[in-house]
């Protein structure tokens, strides 16, 4: 049968038997690099185009829908013209750091796509501190809007990049603190390892209570993160224009776009490794025809209408709640937030001692 | 106590997202409730008493209610309204006013309705049309009788 770790064994066997084993690495570095950016180029159409539509048919609109089939074409169009306008660079600006801001942002974004397991044996980098390399490269990506923010010279962009980063600092320890749950009942940091653990069943069935709310929090938290909606401070339009990318316009402007909506795919990514079982598929106890039904699905299928669920929920937040105020949304985090996950982290322990999870 | 209000602000807060995302919901999946009109395919229907433009009202005849009195040229606040007035002569030799040509400036126009109210004979009225855009601002300036039309027999 057809499977994509079919596919990279046989591109692997026939690489290493043709060429040298450095040279076959190199290629398939290549391989895996062009495959990333295309992934990327897709996923910056088809998430930008399910915004639009998402939000329009939320605010009771029709959204897109004059371009191609109902609209299809639309971020086509709008890639194309981003593609063509001119990338102005303020006088002002430090033109070294201004340049490399939307790039420091995109590599980070294509950083944490190393450790994400598409489907079985379909994984870049399967290391054994995927959990921490995860958190630890995502938080990289505040410095990227700093600089973006610093080397505008512009006042907006200061303030938006300066809440980003209290807005990052603070809203990483929630999210590390629930994926800590999962590691401490998987008793593993690789991506790997926690989703073999989740053979029979997903933690957020398997973990109940525990799992539960910290799957609540680090959706939470992500969308703090990932800055948008309603956490998007760092760009709040209605206060700071467009906060970090006020004076950013063309190619440059466009990347910003891209590594958002690219930032969401990882992070909604990581947690349906972490809570849905990754590319497992959904299997309900003993039902062995049901199963059997649910394992004919391929595992890419199931990987990507999990992390598709989770962006729509999103999405479903952000065109529902309303913007917080900064003291707010500090509020929320180390108030409500942090003191929740911390007891959660607690329970949780004391569930996976006792063997309380199923 | 301050625990049990910590539990509860926390619990009515998230109820009330919770109510927020079933109404974006409900809208999301019914899409029969999508109040967008696609203008262009689909005519927009205006309001009956909506003031577009100042017409005059013609009969299957080729015959308006105009006199020529000018009370709607005088009622104009803002010089819209131009009214060329001309004399006809009856069958019976006598010599009768008559408008030549109504002239009216629709880009002067502010829809005040005055010189609707000014008619005697209820020769003008307000239409709600409303596409009005034009490439040139001389296209504006409209003669409001149609050609080779007279006066309705009777309308003093």
């Amino acid at each position: 049968m057809f499977s994509l770790e079919n596919l990279a064994d046989k591109v692997h066997d026939v690489l290493s038997a043709s060429v040298s084993p450095p040279l076959t690495l190199l290629i398939e570095m290549i391989i895996a690099g062009i495959l990333v950016i295309s992934l990327f180029a897709v996923l910056g159409l088809v998430l930008v185009f399910m915004e639009r539509k998402v939000s329009a048919y939320m605010q009771i609109r029709l959204g897109p829908n004059r371009v191609g089939y109902k609209g299809m074409m639309q971020t086509m169009a709008d890639t194309l013209k981003l593609l063509v306008k001119e990338g102005l660079v303020p006088d002002g600006a430090d033109k070294f750091l201004f340049n490399l801001a939307p790039l420091l942002t995109i590599i980070v974004a294509m950083l944490i796509m190393a450790p994400i397991a598409f489907t079985k044996g379909f994984q870049l980098w399967d290391i054994n501190i995927g959990v921490l390399y995860v958190s630890a490269v995502s938080s990289v990506s505040v410095i990227g809007i700093l600089m973006a923010g610093w080397a505008s010279d512009n006042k907006y962009s200061l303030l938006g990049a300066m809440r980003s980063g209290a807005q990052i600092v603070s809203y990483e320890l929630s999210a590390g603190l629930s994926i800590i749950t999962i590691v401490v009942f998987t008793g593993s940091l690789s991506l790997g390892d926690i989703i073999n653990s989740q053979r029979d069943g997903w933690w957020i069935f398997k973990g109940h209570i525990p799992a539960l709310i910290s799957f609540v929090i680090f959706i939470i938290a992500v969308t703090a993160e990932t800055n948008r909606a309603p956490f998007d401070l760092a760009e709040a339009e209605s206060e700071l224009t467009a906060g970090f990318h006020t004076e950013y316009s063309g190619m440059r402007f466009a990347l910003f776009f891209l590594s958002e909506y690219v930032n969401i795919f990882v992070v909604c990514a990581i947690a349906a490794t972490a809570f849905l079982g990754g590319w497992l598929p959904f299997h309900i106890w003993h039902f062995e025809a049901f199963n059997m039904v649910m394992d004919f699905i391929p595992g890419i299928v199931w990987f990507f209408s999990k992390v598709f669920f989770l962006i729509f929920l999103i999405m479903w937040f952000r065109w529902t709640f309303p913007r917080l105020r900064i003291d707010q949304l500090l509020n929320l985090e180390w108030k409500y937030l942090l003191p929740i996950s911390m007891f959660n982290l607690l329970l949780a322990t004391l569930v996976a001692i006792s063997g309380w999870y199923f | 106590m301050f625990i049990t209000d910590y539990i509860k602000t926390v619990t009515n807060s998230v109820i009330s997202l919770l109510k927020g995302m079933k109404m974006t919901g409900y809208y999301f999946f019914h899409h029969k409730e999508i109040i967008t009109q696609q203008y262009p395919d689909v005519k927009q229907v205006m309001a009956e008493r909506f003031r577009g433009e100042v017409v005059m009202i013609h009969d299957e005849n080729n015959e308006h209610k105009c006199t020529g009195c000018t009370a709607c040229e005088l009622a104009c606040p803002n010089a819209t309204i131009k009214i060329v007035t001309k004399f006809e002569t009856t069958p019976e030799g006598k010599k009768k006013k008559a408008i030549d040509t109504f002239v009216y400036h629709l880009e002067l126009c502010t829809m005040c309705n005055l010189c609707i109210e000014a008619c005697p004979t209820a020769a003008i009225k307000m239409d709600p049309t409303f596409e009005h855009s034009v490439y040139d601002r001389s296209q504006l300036t409209k003669v409001l009788n149609k050609p080779g039309s007279k006066l309705m027999a009777g309308v003093e």
